[in-house]
């Protein structure tokens, strides 16, 4: 069983490295800067090692990881666990067929894409991308993965912001991060 | 050290082999596990002026080519390619017309389903550069950051992103860069890197160049040294790896 993150001592080097900066995208927003955990190789090491030992041999043969941040975390776990990495796109960035799934965005519409046949019937699941607010994103990666037949197992994150209740928007499914910020 | 029976040897592997236009033409760039470099694809193509290249560019590299002096593989081994490397080239798919009409688009995806050739990949870049001083591994958006991190937690290296604009918060600097039609911007955060340190660039391929030349000049705009470029791809008659100067391109694949 993998260390329970409220207690694992990793955790807190971890958390430590995340950079929040004020007003961006745009004003009243404070973003959570995940690069600077990725300039210090330890701490990038131990928060893919969190997820790794969490589903190392749970039999989870797909890791989609939501484009641009979810591809930074999403393969190095992939690789760990022995599993194969699909990239969830926005449009038009996958040659070839694809499968899309349209979201709603605070203002407008966005569009995440899959290929077709990179994932098979049955096959069991992440989906991985660096934070979790709304949900939005990754309930339209876990129906991209749905709608051919795949289990999600879990979606995993590095931070969550429980404020933001995408917990609640994942139709239950489970969902694992490392770090909360309020 | 100049391993000048390698690099000339007559059973050079980088000859091209033949093959068809839509088919990648699998290049024998690759490292010798344990066995030092054979035949870096970087001079294959100006053999003279890369000597000297060689010379002053990769002399951290070159530490465990002198290993290779004594531990040399044979003439005949030298001439058989890392059997790593058609597996992954046989996984890269080719979509016709992609993203425009004309254009062969070299699609890596197929590579990221096979663990196992993915695993290859990978591996084939971390025993190049492990061991190597090198601090900073640069990745291009999107596809860089699919295999730069796996490289960058192997080696121990601190994984820099170099993003489209506006993606990156916080102080950034910005590279314009040239492309077919008008042009693009590329950007580093400010304080990633110190001046001093050892970098490798990676993005799944090289076309033209003009986008590693863009990451190359951020980093060496902020006293970076940039060791080498690697890539998973190169697409050759583009001469990208002309434009590239001075800094040395690796390769696993090469495509007409």
């Amino acid at each position: 069983m993998s260390a329970h993150r409220d207690t694992d001592p990793r955790i807190h080097g971890i958390q430590s490295k995340i950079r929040v900066v004020p007003n961006f995208p745009k004003p009243g927003i404070m973003f959570q800067d995940i690069t600077t955990l990725l300039l210090d190789p330890k701490a990038f090491k131990d928060t893919v090692d969190l997820f790794v030992e969490r589903y190392k041999g749970k039999d989870i043969s797909v890791v989609a990881g939501i484009e641009a941040r979810g591809f930074i975390f999403g393969p190095p776990i992939a690789l760990e666990i022995g599993a194969k990495f699909v990239p969830l796109r926005k449009p038009k960035k996958l040659p070839g067929k694809v499968i899309s799934e349209e979201y709603v965005l605070e203002y407008g519409r966005d569009c995440l894409e899959m290929h077709v046949g990179a994932v098979e019937p049955g096959e069991r699941a992440l989906v991985v991308d660096d934070l979790i607010a709304t949900g939005g994103t990754l309930c339209a990666a876990m129906k991209l993965l749905e709608r051919v037949g795949a289990d999600v197992v879990e979606c995993a994150c590095v931070i969550e912001l429980p404020d933001l209740k995408g917990r609640e928007r994942l139709n239950g499914k489970p969902l694992y991060v490392l770090v909360e910020s309020h | 050290m100049i391993q000048r029976p390698l690099i000339f040897s007559p059973l050079n592997p980088i000859s091209p082999q033949v093959s068809t236009p839509t088919t990648p033409l699998v290049n024998a760039v690759f490292p010798k596990p344990n066995r030092g470099w054979i035949a870096l694809s970087s001079s294959f193509q100006l053999p003279e002026l890369r000597l000297q290249n060689y010379q002053l560019t990769l002399p951290p590299l070159v530490c465990s080519a002198s290993d290779s002096v004594t531990n040399q593989p044979s003439m005949a081994s030298q001439d058989e390619q890392d059997p790593r490397i058609s597996k992954i080239s046989s996984v890269i798919r080719v979509i016709p017309d992609f993203p425009k009409p004309g254009i062969m688009f070299q699609d890596i995806t197929t590579l990221l389903l096979d663990t196992r050739a993915f695993r290859d990949t990978i591996d084939l870049f971390v025993e190049r550069y492990r061991g190597k001083n090198i601090s900073v591994v640069a990745g291009v958006e999107a596809r860089g950051f699919i295999f730069g991190p796996p490289i960058a937690l192997a080696i121990g290296a601190k994984f820099v992103p170099l993003r489209k604009p506006n993606k990156l918060p916080g102080e950034v600097i910005s590279e314009e860069y040239s492309l077919e039609y008008g042009t693009d911007i590329m950007e580093m955060h400010v304080g990633a890197v110190q001046a001093g340190e050892h970098a490798l660039i990676i993005d799944d391929l090289v076309a033209t160049g003009g986008t590693l030349c863009a990451a190359i000049r951020l980093l060496e705009r902020v006293g970076v040294h940039v060791v080498e470029c690697a890539c998973v791809i190169e697409l050759l008659g583009l001469m990208g790896r002309e434009r590239l100067g001075d800094t040395p391109l690796f390769v696993l694949v090469s495509s007409t």
